[in-house]
Protein backbone atom coordinates (compact mmCIF):
# COMPACT_ATOMS: atom_id res chain seq x y z
CA UNK A 1 0.00 0.00 0.00
CA UNK A 2 1.68 3.36 -1.33
CA UNK A 3 0.95 5.46 1.53
CA UNK A 4 2.05 3.05 4.16
CA UNK A 5 5.46 3.81 3.03
CA UNK A 6 8.24 4.53 5.63
CA UNK A 7 9.72 8.38 5.43
CA UNK A 8 13.62 8.41 6.57
CA UNK A 9 15.40 11.71 7.54
CA UNK A 10 18.89 11.59 8.10
CA UNK A 11 19.86 14.73 9.53
CA UNK A 12 23.75 15.25 9.88
CA UNK A 13 24.18 17.83 12.75
CA UNK A 14 22.29 21.23 14.12
CA UNK A 15 23.65 23.17 12.36
CA UNK A 16 26.06 23.51 8.78
CA UNK A 17 29.25 24.63 10.28
CA UNK A 18 29.45 22.90 13.69
CA UNK A 19 30.61 19.67 12.96
CA UNK A 20 29.66 16.15 12.69
CA UNK A 21 30.78 12.36 12.76
CA UNK A 22 31.99 11.57 9.54
CA UNK A 23 32.08 7.90 10.46
CA UNK A 24 28.24 8.31 11.68
CA UNK A 25 27.05 10.05 8.75
CA UNK A 26 28.91 6.76 6.55
CA UNK A 27 26.59 4.71 9.02
CA UNK A 28 23.32 6.88 8.04
CA UNK A 29 24.33 6.58 4.13
CA UNK A 30 24.99 2.62 4.54
CA UNK A 31 21.56 2.31 6.10
CA UNK A 32 19.82 4.34 3.55
CA UNK A 33 17.29 7.35 3.65
CA UNK A 34 14.58 9.21 1.71
CA UNK A 35 16.48 12.63 2.07
CA UNK A 36 19.68 14.55 3.98
CA UNK A 37 18.27 17.62 5.77
CA UNK A 38 20.36 20.33 7.76
CA UNK A 39 19.89 23.49 9.21
CA UNK A 40 22.42 26.02 8.41
CA UNK A 41 21.31 29.06 10.93
CA UNK A 42 19.24 30.37 13.66
CA UNK A 43 18.92 33.72 15.46
CA UNK A 44 20.71 32.56 17.90
CA UNK A 45 24.02 34.10 17.72
CA UNK A 46 22.66 37.42 17.55
CA UNK A 47 20.62 40.23 14.94
CA UNK A 48 23.75 40.92 12.83
CA UNK A 49 24.19 38.06 10.26
CA UNK A 50 20.43 39.02 9.56
CA UNK A 51 21.42 43.40 9.37
CA UNK A 52 24.17 42.51 7.25
CA UNK A 53 23.14 39.68 4.91
CA UNK A 54 26.41 37.31 5.82
CA UNK A 55 26.91 33.92 7.41
CA UNK A 56 28.55 34.09 10.60
CA UNK A 57 30.31 30.75 10.12
CA UNK A 58 33.72 29.87 8.09
CA UNK A 59 33.21 29.43 4.72
CA UNK A 60 35.81 26.76 4.60
CA UNK A 61 33.85 25.14 7.48
CA UNK A 62 31.06 24.95 5.96
CA UNK A 63 32.33 24.05 2.13
CA UNK A 64 33.96 21.28 3.93
CA UNK A 65 30.86 19.92 5.59
CA UNK A 66 28.93 20.51 2.83
CA UNK A 67 31.36 18.47 0.28
CA UNK A 68 30.97 15.65 2.55
CA UNK A 69 27.07 16.20 2.58
CA UNK A 70 26.55 16.23 -1.34
CA UNK A 71 28.81 13.26 -1.96
CA UNK A 72 26.79 11.37 0.75
CA UNK A 73 23.82 12.78 -1.77
CA UNK A 74 25.54 11.65 -4.90
CA UNK A 75 25.38 7.56 -3.39
CA UNK A 76 21.98 7.47 -2.39
CA UNK A 77 20.22 9.54 -4.93
CA UNK A 78 18.02 11.37 -2.20
CA UNK A 79 17.23 15.19 -1.82
CA UNK A 80 19.81 17.19 -0.01
CA UNK A 81 17.61 20.14 1.69
CA UNK A 82 19.22 23.44 3.88
CA UNK A 83 17.16 25.01 5.68
CA UNK A 84 18.37 28.47 7.21
CA UNK A 85 21.84 29.23 4.41
CA UNK A 86 24.56 31.06 6.17
CA UNK A 87 22.70 31.46 9.48
CA UNK A 88 20.34 34.08 8.90
CA UNK A 89 18.45 32.96 5.66
CA UNK A 90 18.57 36.16 3.64
CA UNK A 91 18.57 36.12 -0.33
CA UNK A 92 22.48 37.09 -0.13
CA UNK A 93 23.12 34.38 2.49
CA UNK A 94 21.20 31.70 0.36
CA UNK A 95 23.14 32.50 -3.02
CA UNK A 96 26.39 32.73 -0.82
CA UNK A 97 25.38 28.83 -0.37
CA UNK A 98 24.62 28.47 -3.95
CA UNK A 99 28.09 29.83 -4.87
CA UNK A 100 29.57 27.36 -2.58
CA UNK A 101 27.59 24.24 -3.89
CA UNK A 102 28.48 25.34 -7.46
CA UNK A 103 32.56 25.25 -6.92
CA UNK A 104 31.67 21.54 -5.33
CA UNK A 105 29.58 20.78 -8.17
CA UNK A 106 32.59 21.40 -10.21
CA UNK A 107 35.55 19.99 -8.32
CA UNK A 108 33.46 16.67 -7.66
CA UNK A 109 32.07 16.30 -11.19
CA UNK A 110 28.88 16.32 -10.25
CA UNK A 111 26.22 17.66 -12.39
CA UNK A 112 22.66 18.82 -10.16
CA UNK A 113 19.41 20.32 -9.88
CA UNK A 114 19.86 23.22 -7.22
CA UNK A 115 17.02 25.11 -6.27
CA UNK A 116 17.22 28.12 -4.34
CA UNK A 117 14.20 29.09 -1.79
CA UNK A 118 14.46 32.52 -1.43
CA UNK A 119 12.58 34.17 1.78
CA UNK A 120 13.75 37.80 1.82
CA UNK A 121 10.71 40.00 2.08
CA UNK A 122 10.42 43.27 0.07
CA UNK A 123 9.69 46.50 2.72
CA UNK A 124 6.53 47.33 0.47
CA UNK A 125 5.01 44.02 0.62
CA UNK A 126 5.18 43.68 3.68
CA UNK A 127 3.85 47.56 4.81
CA UNK A 128 0.92 46.45 2.56
CA UNK A 129 0.27 43.36 4.39
CA UNK A 130 0.22 46.13 7.29
CA UNK A 131 -2.26 48.35 6.04
CA UNK A 132 -4.19 45.01 5.21
CA UNK A 133 -4.40 44.14 8.65
CA UNK A 134 -2.87 40.80 8.19
CA UNK A 135 0.23 41.18 10.40
CA UNK A 136 0.13 40.57 13.88
CA UNK A 137 1.96 41.18 17.20
CA UNK A 138 3.18 37.92 19.02
CA UNK A 139 4.06 38.31 22.45
CA UNK A 140 6.35 40.43 23.05
CA UNK A 141 6.89 42.36 20.21
CA UNK A 142 7.82 45.68 19.59
CA UNK A 143 5.70 48.39 17.79
CA UNK A 144 5.48 48.78 14.41
CA UNK A 145 4.12 50.87 11.21
CA UNK A 146 5.40 51.52 7.95
CA UNK A 147 8.02 53.96 8.81
CA UNK A 148 9.39 51.28 10.95
CA UNK A 149 9.52 48.25 8.60
CA UNK A 150 10.97 50.78 5.98
CA UNK A 151 13.75 51.52 8.11
CA UNK A 152 14.74 47.70 8.43
CA UNK A 153 18.15 46.08 7.12
CA UNK A 154 16.39 42.74 6.13
CA UNK A 155 13.36 41.28 6.70
CA UNK A 156 13.21 37.57 6.15
CA UNK A 157 9.84 35.19 6.52
CA UNK A 158 10.08 31.72 8.04
CA UNK A 159 9.21 29.20 5.43
CA UNK A 160 7.45 25.83 6.11
CA UNK A 161 6.84 22.59 4.70
CA UNK A 162 4.74 23.56 2.04
CA UNK A 163 7.14 25.78 0.79
CA UNK A 164 9.92 22.85 1.22
CA UNK A 165 7.48 20.73 -0.79
CA UNK A 166 7.06 23.22 -3.82
CA UNK A 167 11.24 23.06 -3.84
CA UNK A 168 11.02 19.24 -3.59
CA UNK A 169 8.43 18.93 -6.29
CA UNK A 170 10.85 20.42 -8.98
CA UNK A 171 12.78 17.71 -8.91
CA UNK A 172 15.96 19.26 -7.61
CA UNK A 173 18.61 17.11 -6.33
CA UNK A 174 19.28 19.99 -3.70
CA UNK A 175 17.31 22.46 -2.03
CA UNK A 176 18.93 25.87 -0.88
CA UNK A 177 16.25 27.27 1.41
CA UNK A 178 16.33 30.76 3.13
CA UNK A 179 15.17 31.33 6.33
CA UNK A 180 12.86 28.42 6.83
CA UNK A 181 11.31 26.94 10.53
CA UNK A 182 13.77 24.42 11.85
CA UNK A 183 11.47 21.54 11.45
CA UNK A 184 10.22 22.64 8.33
CA UNK A 185 13.33 20.90 6.23
CA UNK A 186 12.85 17.59 8.17
CA UNK A 187 8.72 17.57 8.45
CA UNK A 188 8.16 18.64 4.71
CA UNK A 189 9.02 15.07 2.62
CA UNK A 190 6.91 12.93 5.06
CA UNK A 191 3.94 15.20 4.82
CA UNK A 192 3.82 14.99 1.08
CA UNK A 193 4.32 11.26 1.28
CA UNK A 194 1.20 10.99 4.07
CA UNK A 195 2.86 10.30 7.31
CA UNK A 196 1.20 11.14 10.84
CA UNK A 197 1.17 14.76 10.90
CA UNK A 198 1.75 15.17 14.31
CA UNK A 199 4.11 12.28 14.05
CA UNK A 200 5.91 14.41 11.22
CA UNK A 201 6.31 17.74 13.04
CA UNK A 202 7.40 16.32 16.57
CA UNK A 203 10.01 14.13 14.97
CA UNK A 204 11.22 17.41 12.97
CA UNK A 205 11.59 18.77 16.33
CA UNK A 206 13.28 16.16 17.87
CA UNK A 207 16.04 15.83 14.98
CA UNK A 208 16.51 19.27 13.93
CA UNK A 209 18.95 19.32 16.39
CA UNK A 210 20.78 16.32 15.43
CA UNK A 211 22.05 14.54 18.35
CA UNK A 212 21.54 16.92 20.51
CA UNK A 213 18.07 14.30 21.61
CA UNK A 214 20.92 11.32 22.25
CA UNK A 215 23.02 11.11 25.21
CA UNK A 216 26.06 12.07 22.80
CA UNK A 217 25.07 15.95 21.18
CA UNK A 218 28.86 15.94 19.28
CA UNK A 219 28.34 13.22 17.78
CA UNK A 220 25.66 14.90 15.37
CA UNK A 221 23.87 12.14 13.12
CA UNK A 222 20.41 11.14 14.20
CA UNK A 223 18.39 9.15 11.46
CA UNK A 224 14.34 9.43 12.31
CA UNK A 225 11.75 7.28 10.39
CA UNK A 226 7.94 8.70 10.17
CA UNK A 227 4.82 6.35 9.38
CA UNK A 228 1.38 6.72 9.90
CA UNK A 229 1.02 6.32 13.68
CA UNK A 230 4.02 8.10 14.77
CA UNK A 231 8.11 7.91 14.74
CA UNK A 232 11.18 6.41 15.18
CA UNK A 233 14.78 8.01 16.20
CA UNK A 234 18.08 6.87 16.52
CA UNK A 235 21.46 8.28 16.79
CA UNK A 236 24.23 7.21 13.84
CA UNK A 237 27.04 7.05 16.21
CA UNK A 238 27.69 3.60 18.12
CA UNK A 239 28.43 4.99 21.23
CA UNK A 240 25.28 7.35 21.07
CA UNK A 241 21.86 6.24 22.59
CA UNK A 242 18.71 8.30 22.51
CA UNK A 243 16.31 6.96 25.31
CA UNK A 244 12.69 7.86 26.15
CA UNK A 245 13.88 10.60 28.64
CA UNK A 246 16.54 11.96 26.12
CA UNK A 247 14.17 12.73 24.10
CA UNK A 248 11.13 14.22 25.53
CA UNK A 249 13.39 16.28 27.30
CA UNK A 250 14.11 17.89 23.95
CA UNK A 251 11.17 19.64 24.00
CA UNK A 252 12.39 21.56 26.19
CA UNK A 253 15.33 23.01 24.40
CA UNK A 254 15.06 26.51 22.89
CA UNK A 255 11.18 26.35 23.48
CA UNK A 256 9.23 28.65 25.84
CA UNK A 257 5.99 26.39 25.76
CA UNK A 258 7.36 22.29 25.78
CA UNK A 259 4.05 20.70 24.69
CA UNK A 260 3.10 23.03 21.76
CA UNK A 261 5.31 24.04 18.64
CA UNK A 262 3.73 26.70 16.34
CA UNK A 263 4.25 26.41 12.20
CA UNK A 264 2.65 28.00 9.33
CA UNK A 265 -0.26 26.22 8.92
CA UNK A 266 -1.11 25.24 12.74
CA UNK A 267 0.58 23.91 15.78
CA UNK A 268 1.81 20.74 17.11
CA UNK A 269 0.42 19.38 20.54
CA UNK A 270 2.48 16.99 22.18
CA UNK A 271 0.76 16.87 25.54
CA UNK A 272 0.12 13.39 24.77
CA UNK A 273 2.96 11.74 23.37
CA UNK A 274 4.03 8.15 24.22
CA UNK A 275 7.90 7.87 24.63
CA UNK A 276 8.59 3.92 24.36
CA UNK A 277 12.48 2.73 24.19
CA UNK A 278 12.51 0.12 21.15
CA UNK A 279 15.74 -1.05 22.42
CA UNK A 280 18.91 0.57 24.27
CA UNK A 281 19.25 3.08 21.75
CA UNK A 282 16.22 3.55 19.72
CA UNK A 283 12.75 5.27 20.54
CA UNK A 284 9.39 5.05 19.31
CA UNK A 285 6.97 8.31 19.85
CA UNK A 286 3.41 8.09 19.01
CA UNK A 287 0.37 10.08 20.23
CA UNK A 288 1.33 13.97 19.00
CA UNK A 289 -1.20 16.23 17.36
CA UNK A 290 -1.18 18.35 14.50
CA UNK A 291 -3.89 21.17 14.58
CA UNK A 292 -4.45 23.13 11.44
CA UNK A 293 -4.92 27.16 12.03
CA UNK A 294 -4.82 30.12 9.63
CA UNK A 295 -1.74 30.06 7.60
CA UNK A 296 0.42 32.76 8.52
CA UNK A 297 4.29 32.86 8.71
CA UNK A 298 6.67 34.26 11.10
CA UNK A 299 8.33 37.32 10.21
CA UNK A 300 12.20 38.58 11.30
CA UNK A 301 13.38 42.15 10.81
CA UNK A 302 16.75 43.43 11.46
CA UNK A 303 17.11 47.07 12.03
CA UNK A 304 20.50 49.31 12.09
CA UNK A 305 21.32 50.53 15.74
CA UNK A 306 24.47 52.83 14.68
CA UNK A 307 28.14 52.09 15.01
CA UNK A 308 30.25 51.11 17.73
CA UNK A 309 33.83 52.07 19.03
CA UNK A 310 35.16 49.78 21.86
CA UNK A 311 37.89 50.38 24.44
CA UNK A 312 38.85 48.14 27.40
CA UNK A 313 40.93 49.24 30.71
CA UNK A 314 41.87 47.64 33.74
CA UNK A 315 41.33 48.35 37.12
CA UNK A 316 43.74 46.50 39.35
CA UNK A 317 44.57 49.12 42.34
CA UNK A 318 42.62 48.07 45.38
CA UNK A 319 40.57 51.25 45.67
CA UNK A 320 39.53 51.59 42.67
CA UNK A 321 38.53 47.61 42.83
CA UNK A 322 36.32 48.69 45.65
CA UNK A 323 35.14 51.48 44.08
CA UNK A 324 34.68 50.46 40.13
CA UNK A 325 30.92 51.68 39.83
CA UNK A 326 31.15 55.36 41.32
CA UNK A 327 33.62 55.12 39.23
CA UNK A 328 32.06 53.83 35.89
CA UNK A 329 29.14 56.05 36.80
CA UNK A 330 31.60 59.39 37.07
CA UNK A 331 33.10 58.16 33.76
CA UNK A 332 29.80 58.34 32.01
CA UNK A 333 28.69 61.34 33.51
CA UNK A 334 31.98 63.28 33.02
CA UNK A 335 32.44 61.89 28.78
CA UNK A 336 28.47 62.46 28.51
CA UNK A 337 29.04 65.98 29.29
CA UNK A 338 32.30 66.47 27.16
CA UNK A 339 30.55 65.10 24.20
CA UNK A 340 27.87 67.53 24.49
CA UNK A 341 30.69 70.58 25.16
CA UNK A 342 33.44 69.62 22.94
CA UNK A 343 31.76 67.77 19.94
CA UNK A 344 28.20 69.54 20.21
CA UNK A 345 26.18 66.38 19.79
CA UNK A 346 22.99 66.71 21.19
CA UNK A 347 21.61 64.00 23.68
CA UNK A 348 20.13 60.77 21.52
CA UNK A 349 22.73 61.36 18.99
CA UNK A 350 25.32 59.04 20.90
CA UNK A 351 25.47 56.95 23.78
CA UNK A 352 28.33 55.78 26.18
CA UNK A 353 27.96 52.58 28.26
CA UNK A 354 30.09 51.01 30.81
CA UNK A 355 30.27 47.12 31.67
CA UNK A 356 32.35 46.07 34.48
CA UNK A 357 34.02 42.52 34.23
CA UNK A 358 34.21 40.74 37.28
CA UNK A 359 31.46 43.29 38.79
CA UNK A 360 28.07 42.67 36.66
CA UNK A 361 29.24 42.87 33.32
CA UNK A 362 26.89 39.82 32.70
CA UNK A 363 24.32 40.06 34.57
CA UNK A 364 23.59 44.07 34.88
CA UNK A 365 21.23 45.22 37.34
CA UNK A 366 19.92 41.58 37.87
CA UNK A 367 23.40 40.35 39.44
CA UNK A 368 22.73 38.91 43.50
CA UNK A 369 26.33 38.13 43.74
CA UNK A 370 28.81 40.37 45.73
CA UNK A 371 32.36 39.55 45.86
CA UNK A 372 35.71 42.18 45.53
CA UNK A 373 37.94 40.87 42.75
CA UNK A 374 41.82 41.30 42.12
CA UNK A 375 40.58 43.74 39.30
CA UNK A 376 38.11 44.64 37.00
CA UNK A 377 37.40 45.05 33.27
CA UNK A 378 35.76 48.03 32.39
CA UNK A 379 34.21 47.65 29.02
CA UNK A 380 33.65 51.18 27.56
CA UNK A 381 30.82 50.76 24.44
CA UNK A 382 30.02 53.99 22.60
CA UNK A 383 27.13 54.11 19.94
CA UNK A 384 26.81 57.01 17.60
CA UNK A 385 25.26 57.28 13.92
CA UNK A 386 28.67 56.48 11.95
CA UNK A 387 31.45 55.14 12.31
CA UNK A 388 33.90 58.32 12.17
CA UNK A 389 31.96 59.69 15.03
CA UNK A 390 32.13 56.61 17.14
CA UNK A 391 35.78 56.51 16.85
CA UNK A 392 35.93 60.33 17.63
CA UNK A 393 33.45 59.94 20.60
CA UNK A 394 36.21 56.82 21.54
CA UNK A 395 39.55 59.21 20.83
CA UNK A 396 37.49 61.72 23.59
CA UNK A 397 37.01 59.40 26.15
CA UNK A 398 40.27 57.28 25.90
CA UNK A 399 42.75 59.93 28.11
CA UNK A 400 39.27 59.72 30.65
CA UNK A 401 39.60 56.10 30.90
CA UNK A 402 43.27 55.93 31.50
CA UNK A 403 43.75 58.05 34.07
CA UNK A 404 40.12 59.56 35.42
CA UNK A 405 40.75 59.25 39.21
CA UNK A 406 37.61 58.82 41.96
CA UNK A 407 38.00 62.48 43.40
CA UNK A 408 39.86 65.42 42.65
CA UNK A 409 41.96 65.32 46.00
CA UNK A 410 43.70 61.92 44.73
CA UNK A 411 46.15 61.42 42.68
CA UNK A 412 46.08 60.57 38.95
CA UNK A 413 45.32 56.81 38.45
CA UNK A 414 46.69 55.20 35.55
CA UNK A 415 44.98 51.78 34.53
CA UNK A 416 45.85 49.38 32.14
CA UNK A 417 44.86 49.39 28.81
CA UNK A 418 45.67 46.05 26.91
CA UNK A 419 46.48 47.02 23.64
CA UNK A 420 47.42 49.45 21.07
CA UNK A 421 45.13 51.31 20.18
CA UNK A 422 43.02 51.24 22.92
CA UNK A 423 40.08 51.82 20.94
CA UNK A 424 38.88 49.05 18.20
CA UNK A 425 35.72 50.08 15.60
CA UNK A 426 33.14 47.25 16.13
CA UNK A 427 30.74 48.50 12.77
CA UNK A 428 27.42 48.34 12.27
CA UNK A 429 24.57 47.41 15.05
CA UNK A 430 21.77 45.89 14.76
CA UNK A 431 18.87 45.04 16.41
CA UNK A 432 16.14 42.80 16.39
CA UNK A 433 12.85 44.45 15.26
CA UNK A 434 9.81 42.19 14.65
CA UNK A 435 8.51 39.14 16.53
CA UNK A 436 5.11 38.94 14.25
CA UNK A 437 3.46 36.67 12.12
CA UNK A 438 1.78 37.58 8.70
CA UNK A 439 -0.83 35.94 7.04
CA UNK A 440 -0.59 34.82 3.84
CA UNK A 441 -3.31 33.92 0.82
CA UNK A 442 -1.23 30.79 -0.66
CA UNK A 443 2.46 29.57 1.08
CA UNK A 444 4.48 30.39 -1.98
CA UNK A 445 2.10 34.36 -2.10
CA UNK A 446 6.04 35.86 -0.30
CA UNK A 447 8.39 33.35 -1.59
CA UNK A 448 10.71 32.82 -4.39
CA UNK A 449 11.96 29.28 -6.09
CA UNK A 450 14.92 29.63 -8.66
CA UNK A 451 15.78 26.21 -10.18
CA UNK A 452 19.22 25.86 -11.97
CA UNK A 453 21.79 23.05 -13.08
CA UNK A 454 24.87 23.48 -12.37
CA UNK A 455 28.55 21.64 -12.35
CA UNK A 456 30.44 19.75 -14.62
CA UNK A 457 28.70 18.81 -17.42
CA UNK A 458 26.12 22.02 -17.13
CA UNK A 459 24.15 23.24 -19.79
CA UNK A 460 25.06 26.84 -19.54
CA UNK A 461 23.31 28.54 -21.76
CA UNK B 1 19.01 27.58 53.67
CA UNK B 2 20.78 25.71 50.36
CA UNK B 3 21.27 26.74 47.29
CA UNK B 4 18.95 25.52 43.95
CA UNK B 5 22.15 23.91 42.54
CA UNK B 6 23.01 22.04 45.86
CA UNK B 7 19.17 20.61 45.93
CA UNK B 8 19.07 19.51 41.27
CA UNK B 9 21.32 18.19 38.90
CA UNK B 10 21.51 21.21 36.47
CA UNK B 11 20.26 24.01 35.79
CA UNK B 12 19.82 25.19 31.89
CA UNK B 13 18.92 28.41 30.30
CA UNK B 14 18.72 29.39 26.36
CA UNK B 15 16.62 32.40 24.47
CA UNK B 16 13.45 30.45 22.98
CA UNK B 17 14.22 33.07 19.39
CA UNK B 18 15.43 36.93 20.18
CA UNK B 19 12.30 37.93 22.37
CA UNK B 20 12.04 34.97 24.92
CA UNK B 21 14.30 33.65 27.32
CA UNK B 22 13.75 29.81 28.60
CA UNK B 23 15.13 28.65 32.29
CA UNK B 24 14.91 24.52 32.97
CA UNK B 25 15.25 23.09 35.79
CA UNK B 26 16.02 19.66 35.78
CA UNK B 27 15.82 17.82 38.94
CA UNK B 28 17.41 14.67 38.50
CA UNK B 29 14.90 12.22 40.54
CA UNK B 30 11.66 12.62 41.80
CA UNK B 31 12.73 13.35 45.38
CA UNK B 32 14.27 16.51 44.63
CA UNK B 33 11.37 16.96 42.37
CA UNK B 34 9.41 16.57 44.99
CA UNK B 35 11.56 19.24 47.17
CA UNK B 36 12.17 21.39 44.86
CA UNK B 37 8.86 22.02 42.62
CA UNK B 38 6.98 23.62 45.79
CA UNK B 39 9.61 25.15 47.31
CA UNK B 40 10.07 27.22 43.64
CA UNK B 41 7.66 30.27 44.34
CA UNK B 42 6.47 32.34 40.97
CA UNK B 43 6.76 35.48 42.72
CA UNK B 44 10.67 34.54 43.55
CA UNK B 45 11.97 33.87 40.15
CA UNK B 46 9.73 36.70 38.68
CA UNK B 47 11.99 39.11 41.31
CA UNK B 48 14.94 37.58 40.29
CA UNK B 49 14.90 38.33 36.58
CA UNK B 50 13.14 41.54 36.99
CA UNK B 51 10.08 40.94 35.63
CA UNK B 52 5.96 40.96 36.48
CA UNK B 53 5.10 38.37 37.82
CA UNK B 54 2.47 37.80 35.56
CA UNK B 55 4.41 37.57 32.36
CA UNK B 56 6.51 34.25 33.50
CA UNK B 57 5.00 30.84 32.32
CA UNK B 58 5.62 27.85 34.13
CA UNK B 59 5.65 24.39 34.09
CA UNK B 60 5.73 21.60 36.27
CA UNK B 61 6.48 18.49 34.69
CA UNK B 62 6.68 15.46 36.76
CA UNK B 63 7.37 13.12 34.38
CA UNK B 64 10.95 14.71 33.50
CA UNK B 65 11.70 15.86 36.93
CA UNK B 66 11.55 19.26 35.31
CA UNK B 67 10.33 22.89 36.23
CA UNK B 68 10.71 25.11 32.93
CA UNK B 69 9.93 28.97 33.11
CA UNK B 70 9.79 31.11 30.21
CA UNK B 71 9.25 34.55 30.13
CA UNK B 72 9.95 37.64 27.98
CA UNK B 73 13.75 38.74 27.99
CA UNK B 74 14.16 41.46 30.10
CA UNK B 75 16.09 43.10 27.12
CA UNK B 76 15.41 41.84 23.97
CA UNK B 77 18.38 39.46 22.69
CA UNK B 78 21.38 41.13 20.69
CA UNK B 79 19.34 45.26 21.67
CA UNK B 80 22.20 47.37 22.38
CA UNK B 81 21.77 46.75 26.24
CA UNK B 82 21.83 43.22 26.02
CA UNK B 83 24.68 41.52 27.93
CA UNK B 84 24.53 37.92 27.21
CA UNK B 85 23.78 37.32 23.78
CA UNK B 86 22.62 33.52 24.19
CA UNK B 87 20.72 33.93 27.25
CA UNK B 88 22.71 31.42 29.33
CA UNK B 89 23.41 33.07 32.31
CA UNK B 90 19.91 33.25 33.45
CA UNK B 91 20.09 29.80 34.90
CA UNK B 92 23.48 31.13 37.12
CA UNK B 93 21.30 33.76 38.69
CA UNK B 94 18.40 30.66 39.72
CA UNK B 95 21.00 28.30 40.68
CA UNK B 96 22.11 30.57 43.36
CA UNK B 97 18.66 31.22 44.85
CA UNK B 98 18.07 30.27 48.08
CA UNK B 99 14.96 27.66 49.09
Amino acid sequence: MEDCKLTTILVPSGVLGLGFSQAALDRGVAMGCDAIAIDGGSTDSGPHSLGTGQSKYSRAVCKAEWRALMQARARLGVPLILGTAGTSGTDSTVDWMYQITCELAEELGQTLRVARLYSGQDTGCVISKLAAGRITPLSPAPEIDAAAIKSMAHIVALAGAEQIQAALQTGADIIIAGRTTDTAIIAALPLARGAHPGACWHGAKIAECGALCSTHPGTGVIRVTFDQTGFEVEPMAPEAACTPHSVSAHMLYENSDPFRLYEPGGYLDVSAARYTALDMRRVRVEGSEWVPGPYTVKLEGARLVGYQTMLLAILREAHYVANAQAWADKLVTVLSARVADQIGLATGDFDIELRLIGVNAAMGALETRESLPAEVGALCLITARDQAMADEIGRLANPFLLHMPLTEDEPLPTFAFPYSPAQTSRGAVYEFALNHLMGLDTPMEVFRLDLSEVGAHADVA
Amino acid sequence: MPMLRDLVRKVAAKNAGPFQVTVDVFCGSAEAYARVAPALSDRAVADLFGIAPQVLRRFDIPDLHVVKFSMPRPVVQGSRRDRDMHGAQFATLLEELLI
